[in-house]
């Protein structure tokens, strides 16, 4: 089928991105937006705009019923959901099938195998992949008795979740029933559902994932990316491909990662993300992210395939468009994430209204924002207010041009992460490569 | 609307000229390109979408009234106040269906955590910051607070 008119199912920067990819192949755009977005750029941008309810997510973005009817009002034949809110959710590709709108993401019958974590944890292990001992609890008592054959330290990760939100580290007992009744409120607000599970916290491991493309018969692996630097389990810098990583171990993990996608049967654009013991040189699975990530640019500006052009293509039923052999890797690329966060105050998110929004450009600089001067950062949603991708012939250039993109950024009006991230670049270990996910807590520790 | 690679063409074009500065002005966009003034060279960019959003009457559930942010109790003379520390949603229970984490009458202590507030999907734990009992809940649960806004009043504790 030919998709002539696309819903777009979210808000700020990836809203835009699909939008103007969707505008670029000739398809009609509308945007389901919130009250508090309906002066947004993407509002604006998009060829028609539906209201889906107020501000606060759970009564828009998150509003299942909403989101469907409006795509249904304004007669969409498909629904691209983004990343975060419903992307993940399998009733809104089910509520999307019976009213005949194509679902931009995998079939339901996947994301209910990758979505629930534990199920995730289970398909992964049938392809001989391995993953971190652990398990589902239910109540304080049922986390006490597992972490008595775990061991501290603990993550409390969302069973429906993903994006770092309903995660906590538990460091000791004492803590234990205050960050379970966080993590538990956290994952009902970000994603409707409050149920968690309980895994060893691997000290000193990095974040590895390899992106796949699937059209349901055949799948491809775009190659790894590394996103260590993390603070609160939110990612901030990207890089692709993973720096300091050997060809036969960079090998393994995207065989592992190919292995899981084609035992699902994998649809669409999924990322499978691996923690990496590198002194060991073994790793464990950790998710499958089944949609679109934030950080899918990396991967775009090393292998020059638009993966949400690709995702509509599949949506649209076309076969698989890149083989895997034609598949080519060329330079470093590195995304910094600028979010409304005041580094003043520990990282407090600071909404309010930008008042100046000048971003770099020039010769492998790409900027993903949905902020102009003007812009409303509301007080209901993440802090992503722009994406700083860099790629050059080597990690080295891309470095130094990363740090002269980050000189030229100037945002005011609201508090954002720039100084944070203008530290990072200059840290000679995140220079060298191969930092761990406690790195960025260590750097801040030691200011 | 112009890609990145788009830019970075004109780009290519400008850094062979003395120009220094871009306007580039159309119905739907402004963008200003500027030389920028460090000595490595490079440029930045400052865009403006024009035209307003082309709003379908929407088949959504009906707009409900936005509660407006309640203003701030008058003052009790010798209470102490707990103010909200960022703007965003406030809640007295960690979860939904669960008892409130104070009510009226609660002796609490400088690290007591007496409510939280969302904002930007963080949930945000609110200390007392003081010694006292829970006098007054100023604001109802779920509703929208801005920034310092007095969220409950406390009595100090009788020495």
């Amino acid at each position: 089928m030919k998709i002539a008119r696309l819903f777009v199912a979210n808000r700020g920067e990836i809203a835009l991105r699909i939008l103007r990819c969707a505008q670029q192949l000739g398809i009609e755009t509308v945007l389901g937006a919130s009250d508090a977005d309906l002066d947004s750029v993407p509002a604006r941008v998009a060829d028609h705009c539906v209201r889906i309810g107020a501000g606060p997510a759970a009564r828009s973005y998150l509003n299942l019923d909403a989101v469907v009817a409006a795509a249904r009002s304004v007669h969409a034949d498909a629904l691209h959901p983004g990343y975060g809110f419903l992307s993940e959710n399998a009733a809104l590709a089910r509520a999307c099938d019976a009213a005949g709108i194509v679902f931009v993401g995998p079939a339901a019958a996947t994301l209910e195998a990758v979505g629930d974590k534990l199920a995730a944890r289970e398909h992964a292990a049938a392809s001989a992949v391995p993953v971190v001992p652990g398990a589902a609890v239910h109540s304080l008592a049922e986390c006490e008795a597992l972490i008595a054959t775990l061991g501290y330290p603990v993550l409390i990760k969302a069973v429906g979740g993903g994006g770092g939100r309903g995660l906590r580290r538990v460091e000791a007992a004492a803590q234990l029933a205050a960050q379970l009744e966080l993590a538990t409120a956290e994952a009902q607000a970000a994603f409707g559902d409050g149920r968690v599970y309980v895994e060893r916290f691997v000290t000193a491991g990095r974040h590895i994932e390899v992106q796949l493309l699937g059209d349901g018969r055949d799948v491809v692996q775009l190659g790894t990316r590394d996103c260590s630097v993390q603070r609160r389990y939110q990612k901030l810098i990207e890089e692709a491909p993973a720096p300091a990583l050997s060809a036969a171990l960079s090998e393994r993990i995207t065989g592992a990662a190919l292995a899981l996608g084609r035992a699902l049967h994998y649809r669409g654009a999924g990322t499978v993300e691996f923690l990496l013991d590198a002194a060991r040189g073994e790793f464990y699975f950790l998710e499958v992210n089944a949609r679109i990530q934030v950080e899918h640019p990396v991967t775009e500006m090393i292998t020059g395939v638009d993966l949400i052009a690709e995702q509509l293509a599949i949506a649209a039923g076309v076969p698989l468009r890149v083989r895997q052999e034609q598949i080519t890797s060329c330079g470093h690329a590195l995304e910094c994430r600028v979010n409304a966060e005041d580094v003043e105050h520990d990282m407090r998110p600071s909404p309010g209204r930008v008042t100046r929004a000048v971003f770099p450009a020039g010769a492998g600089v790409r900027v993903d924002t949905h902020i102009e001067i003007g812009s409303a950062v509301p007080p209901f949603y993440d802090s992503l207010l722009a994406k700083i991708i860099v790629h050059a012939a080597d990690r080295g250039t891309a470095l130094e041009r990363m740090a002269e993109s980050l000189a030229a950024c100037q945002l005011a009006g609201v508090a954002v992460n720039v100084p944070l991230h203008r530290r990072i670049l200059a840290d000679a270990e995140f220079r060298r490569g191969a930092v761990d996910t406690g790195y960025l807590t260590r750097l801040r520790a030691a200011a | 609307m112009l890609t990145h690679e788009d830019i970075e063409e004109i780009l290519r074009l400008l850094d062979a000229t003395p120009v220094d500065e871009l306007e580039l002005e159309t119905e739907h966009f402004k963008l200003i390109l500027r030389r920028s003034a460090s000595e490595r060279g490079g440029w930045t960019q400052e865009h403006e979408t024009r035209g307003e959003p082309r709003v379908l009457a929407a088949a959504a559930e009906a707009s409900s009234a936005q509660s407006a942010p309640a203003p701030s109790a008058p003052a009790v003379a010798g209470a102490l106040e707990v103010r909200a520390p960022l703007l965003g949603t406030f809640y007295r229970s960690p979860k939904p269906g669960v008892a409130p984490f104070v009510a009226v009458g609660t002796r609490v202590g400088t690290n007591t955590v007496v409510a939280i507030i969302e904002t930007m999907k963080l949930m945000n734990s609110v200390y007392a910051g003081v010694d006292g009992q829970v006098i007054e809940i100023c604001v109802a649960d779920g509703t929208a607070v801005e920034r310092d806004q007095v969220l409950m009043r406390l009595a100090p504790p009788k020495s």
